[in-house]
């Protein structure tokens, strides 16, 4: 398939495998019809996100850059999180064959879907304080 | 890591050491032009014709019958194309299925492109195809029907015979109306040389076939063309093959091939048994232990050495991937072992849902495959599957788990 060995290492020994129960936030990007779908989930404390897990369905790219996108998001900020693009996960894995790219796509949108979802609970938190 | 376990037989296979050694003297000592006409070429020339001979018997067929081809897709595309072009004052419509390899889909799409009309038949969940369907796609702009002989993803083996006998019928009336014949196509590169053929019981006109799934080289195969069939060449220059396919033959190749159709009519029956005994020993064992599993392709009708299933809530390719660092060589009709985004158009033609299509494994059995190599496998491929569904959002029964039927289409 002409995958890196970073992309080999994570598939092989992909980091933050499993689910968060009680989560702050939960994302999911992608779609089983074509072949890819991946859960991620964090825990967030004083805007950083403590904890992410992520469950893959998917081809070895796409595990591959899930591992990578967990490990990329562990210990950052909302902010700086936001700032990770399919780009920045392709690149720290030593890039990924042409045809998988969509698979680091899925990765991106993972985490911001996941960053959107825990946005919305903490609107919902504050509203029903006020 | 044991011993490297080859299982795609279905893509191609390692030619036979008495094949190579047939085709070795024709490389560098006779070497000549089978066209020359000096006594030196004429050593190729009789090679030539006595490999075609051979291909010629494990079909039944008469030696002016067999053309030489580059391969399985040229012996293809040479029979849709020749015989859409060479007739198209007759009619321009085309009978297909929707199962069949690439080399006869992709070139009837092209031929689509060029004005022609094609009909798709399906299949049933095993993979048959719908001869009623057949039966009324035929209209009197019909000029080619053309069906596998059997699938190479999941084995089927396809009612040639009686598609046969059906267009012997219609084609009785047609000759009694003064019309046109329909000829009769199938591609059999997965059938020669692992089941018996004879293109008269089968009733075809044409028929192509490849080498090197048969333990012959690469680079060869042949088109059956009935005698009669009136058929346009694809490639054009020189008079070889008898005016059907310009280009100095590749001798070593064809001998290469008449070899392998010898030794596969002395082989084949005795093989087939032992390879269907050894696929339906690891069919078996799957389902025995993982679960989750679909088998499929006809449970009769089917190549005796190929298993094609379906495991729930994983991917192909990262089970491609698990089972290669082991050792072992299979194949997948996932997206993303066929570089496309559609997973099989064969298994999606059978009625299965794209997301469980992505979760498909073939094996394909062949000559050097051993029990051992089977227990093998069913050593590793289970904790490869537990490991796999363990990480994907899917699952029975999991809480919280998504479900395949509350995904979005």
């Amino acid at each position: 398939m002409g995958y890196s060995e970073k992309v080999m290492e994570h598939f092989v020994h992909p980091r933050n495998v499993g689910r968060i129960e009680n989560a702050d936030g939960v994302g999911r990007a992608g779609n089983p019809i074509c072949g890819d779908i991946m859960a991620i989930y964090i825990k967030v404390n004083d805007d950083v996100i403590t904890d992410i897990k992520f469950e893959t369905f998917g081809c070895g790219a796409a595990i591959a850059t899930s591992s990578m996108v967990t490990e990329l998001v562990k210990g950052k900020t909302i902010e700086e999180a936001l700032k990770i693009t399919n780009r920045t996960v392709a690149d720290a894995l030593d890039g990924l064959p042409p045809i998988k790219m969509h698979c680091s796509l899925l990765a991106e949108d993972g985490v911001k879907a996941a960053i959107a979802d825990y946005k919305k609970k903490q609107e919902l938190k504050t509203k029903g304080k006020l | 890591m044991g011993r490297f376990i080859y299982l795609d037989h279905n893509a191609t296979t390692t030619t036979d050491e008495r094949v190579v050694g047939a085709m070795k003297p024709y490389f560098s000592k006779s070497y000549g032009n089978p066209s020359s006409i000096y006594k030196f070429a004429q050593e190729a020339r009789e090679a030539v014709e006595i490999a075609r001979a051979k291909v010629a018997r494990i079909l039944n067929a008469k030696t002016e019958e067999i053309v030489f081809t580059s391969g399985g897709t040229e012996a293809d595309n040479f029979a849709i194309k020749g015989i859409a072009y060479a007739n198209k004052e007759r009619g321009n419509n085309i009978i297909t299925s929707r199962i069949e390899h690439h080399a006869v889909l992709n070139t009837c799409k092209w031929l689509e492109r060029q004005g022609f009309n094609v009909t798709y038949i399906g299949v049933d969940r095993y993979g048959i195809v719908d001869l009623d369907e057949i039966k009324s796609a035929i209209t009197d702009k019909t000029v080619l029907i053309t069906v596998m002989h059997a699938n190479n993803e999941i084995g089927t083996i396809e009612p040639i015979e009686e598609i046969g006998k059906i267009l012997q019928e219609i084609n009785k009336q047609r000759i009694t109306n003064n019309k046109p014949r329909i000829y009769f196509h199938t591609d059999a590169v997965q059938t020669v040389g692992k089941i018996p053929i004879d293109v008269n019981k089968l009733d075809v006109d044409l028929l192509s076939l490849s080498g090197h799934k048969f333990y012959g080289p690469k680079g060869v195969g042949a088109l059956f063309v009935r005698k009669g069939t009136k058929i346009a060449p694809l490639l054009h220059g020189g008079h070889h093959e008898r005016n059907k396919r310009a280009g100095t033959e590749n001798v070593p190749g064809i001998v290469g091939l008449g070899i392998t159709c010898e030794i596969a009519m002395e082989e084949q029956e005795e093989e087939g048994k032992r390879l269907k005994a050894l696929r339906d020993g690891l069919e078996k064992a799957v389902v025995g232990k993982i679960d989750n599993v679909i088998i499929n392709g006809h449970p009769e009708k089917r190549l005796a050495g190929t298993l094609n299933i379906c495991l729930k809530y994983v991917e192909g390719e990262s089970m491609l991937l698990n089972l290669d660092f082991e050792g072992i060589a299979a194949s997948s009709g996932s997206a993303c072992t066929s570089g496309s985004l559609e997973p099989s158009h064969v298994l999606l033609a059978l009625g299965i849902p794209p997301e469980v299509a992505h979760g498909s494994l073939r094996f394909s059995l062949g000559r050097d495959n051993t029990e051992e190599d089977i227990n093998r496998v069913m050593e590793v491929l289970p904790p490869i599957v537990e490991k796999l569904r363990a990480m994907s959002p899917f699952g029975k029964g999991r809480e919280g788990g998504l479900r395949w039927d509350t995904q979005k289409r």
